[in-house]
């Protein structure tokens, strides 16, 4: 039963977006609106069984609906697990209504990476259709902190329309340490991972097709946003590279990547900054100072930087201070 | 609007308050989860002042932009759970001596961020902290003269918006190195006057409490540095009483004139009622 509301779902949800896309330039009803932030929603296969949707490199707005992240999907014998949510249930309805086209499996998991909007305003969907929410340990206590406050800026970011019916839902199983979840046929290997681009990443690896999901601790094109330790995330690139997976499907950038070479720009990036901010601090510049010019080097090379430099530059600073 | 008569209280219960405070805010906050929270602008940030100001100093008059301070942070801050703020007391246009300046950020659930006091003859023209900033806000200093006059900066912040909540980053790591200090100290520099600048840190969560216990339900109470001083040789350079606007991992750098060659000390006492002491031998400033 369960199964049958989800494809109703999926299929309402599915044509809504295929044909207001199609009718764009003639109709002015609300499918047509909602298709004015015109999500369309392409799962690509990156392995036997595995597809994951890339976002754009953009920051959460009205026009891409809060699809910035990459979302994944696995799908085995007697199940289907999904990678993170999106950001907004508009989103999340769209991934759900893809998976319906290539699967008729249950989604039995909705794991969560991290605590980042983008990657779980979507969690209601999932809710809806009977998925049970994984996440880090540290996750339900990371959405205490901040859960009032993201629903309350995104408010102002993404508008009412996009916001509603976004809750927060924190996960109901919890990875301590390492985490097996068994799809039939193919086992997910979850690991929860140290401090690094938040204090809650959780990694994926799918051992089938040796393909890792890395959350956002992998970066690529997309500056990385620092919400964690730069020291931890530095150490834990060292945990990630010695990954044996055949690609990864990074949190933001080109999907999939070859590993462990997608590690390499973030870093550097992560490296230079790093280098920049000690030196700062050992001249005695004043943080407010410092977060102005660390990291320049590194503009060219990154979508967002103006938007997130100075911000990693601000809490990198906060860190290094205690070295 | 809603919440302003907790304020009231704030400055003759100013723990009770606090607490007071963060109950209601998180009553607002969670109570209203489906609600929207409207964005706040220089003027709604400005009538909260306006409420806020005769909780805080009565009827007293408040003097604006005569120089004697000056309050800085970026427009827009770039991480919310750090904002860099500097404020800087002009003693040429304050004659007779600066005694406190308090640190309002209008929007937040506590919005008296910190009073600082000023030691007689430290010495003290500038000081800079980091704070939270929940929303769009003014950020106030309000310096009160030996005399007794109120003198007000302002300059506004615009938040960072997005996924930069004003929490903590890593929360394991900070209790597990709660307490810890350290002093930096630094030379004078020949753009000021002969005052020498030191930084002091101390590891702290500075929870805001506005977590929930996700077994219990039950919100974890706030805690944070609510009083701190700092000396050289006994005699006071700076005191403050805080509360949860300033950020995690409490930071502090500011000038002062040094007397004599005796040690720097520092006390801190958390709202758990840990005390947090420390002393440190005053280095030689190379001149």
């Amino acid at each position: 039963m369960p199964i049958d509301r989800t494809r109703r779902k999926l299929v309402n949800g599915f044509a809504c977006t295929a044909v207001s896309a199609a009718m764009l330039p003639c109709c002015l009803g609300r499918a047509a609106l909602a298709a004015v932030g015109g999500l369309e929603f392409k799962l690509r296969k990156v392995a036997d069984g595995v597809f994951a949707f890339q976002g754009v490199d953009e920051l959460m707005s009205v026009a891409n609906q809060g699809a910035i992240s990459n979302l994944g999907v696995v799908v085995g014998t007697d199940a289907v697990a999904v990678i993170d949510s999106g950001g907004s249930l508009i989103e999340a309805n769209a991934l759900i209504a893809a998976i319906g086209k290539i699967s008729a499996k249950p989604v039995r998991y909705l794991i969560n990476t991290h605590m980042h909007p983008d990657h779980i305003f979507g969690n209601a969907a999932f809710r809806e259709i009977g998925a049970t929410i994984v996440g880090h340990r540290n996750l339900p206590r990371a959405l205490e902190a901040r859960g009032a406050f993201y629903l309350q800026s995104f408010r102002e970011q993404i508008g009412d329309t996009l916001m509603k019916g976004i809750e927060i839902i924190p996960p109901t199983m919890l990875v301590d340490d390492r985490l097996q979840l068994d799809l039939g046929g193919r086992m997910l290997e979850l690991q929860a991972r140290k401090a690094a681009h938040t204090d809650n990443d959780l990694t994926v690896f799918d051992s089938a097709t040796r393909t890792l999901f890395a959350g956002d601790l992998v970066f690529i094109g997309s500056l990385p946003t620092l919400d964690g330790s730069l020291l931890g995330w530095l150490r834990q690139m060292d945990a990630l590279a010695a990954i044996g997976a055949a690609r990864v499907v990074p949190g933001h950038g080109p999907v999939p990547a070859d590993w462990p070479e997608a590690l390499t720009a973030e870093r550097r990036y992560f490296e230079v900054l790093a280098r920049d901010i000690r030196k700062a601090i050992a001249d005695g510049i004043p943080l407010s100072e410092a977060v102005k010019t660390a990291g320049a080097s590194e503009r060219g090379n990154w979508h967002l930087f103006d938007d997130y430099n100075e911000r990693n530059a601000t809490a990198a600073f906060a860190e290094l201070e205690w070295e | 609007m809603q919440n302003h008569a907790y304020r009231s209280r704030q400055l003759v219960l100013p723990l009770a308050a606090i607490f007071a405070a963060i109950i209601l805010a998180v009553g607002t906050f969670f109570g209203s989860s489906g609600a929207a929270n409207a964005q706040q602008t220089a003027a709604s940030s400005d009538r909260i002042w306006q409420d806020l100001k005769g909780d805080v100093f009565g009827d007293r008059a408040i003097l604006i932009d005569t120089g004697v301070v000056r309050v800085e942070a970026p427009k827009r801050a770039q991480d919310a759970a750090i904002v860099p703020v500097d404020i800087y007391i002009d003693p040429a246009k304050a004659p007779d001596g600066i005694k406190s300046v308090t640190l309002i950020i209008d929007v937040n659930p506590a919005p008296v961020a910190a009073t600082f006091q000023i030691g007689k003859d430290a010495g003290v023209t500038h000081l800079s902290t980091r704070v939270r900033v929940n929303d769009y806000s003014y950020l106030r200093a309000i310096a009160e003269t030996q005399g007794g006059e109120l003198h007000m900066a302002q300059t506004f912040v615009k938040a960072s918006g997005g996924c930069s909540a004003p929490a903590v980053k890593n929360q394991d790591e900070a209790m597990a190195t709660m307490g810890q200090m350290k002093l930096r100290q630094f030379p004078p520099q020949e753009t000021m006057t002969k005052a020498q600048e030191l930084q002091l840190m101390i590891r702290h969560p500075n929870n805001s409490g506005l977590q929930r216990n996700p077994l219990t339900q039950y919100f974890i109470p706030a805690h944070f540095v609510q009083k701190l001083s700092i000396s050289q040789a006994d005699r006071p350079i700076l005191s403050m009483e805080g509360g949860i606007s300033i950020s995690e991992d409490p930071n502090f750098r500011f000038d002062f004139t040094a007397h004599g060659t005796g040690d720097i000390q520092v006390e801190a006492i958390d709202t758990d009622g840990k005390v947090f002491r420390n002393q440190w031998p005053l280095e030689a400033t190379g001149l």
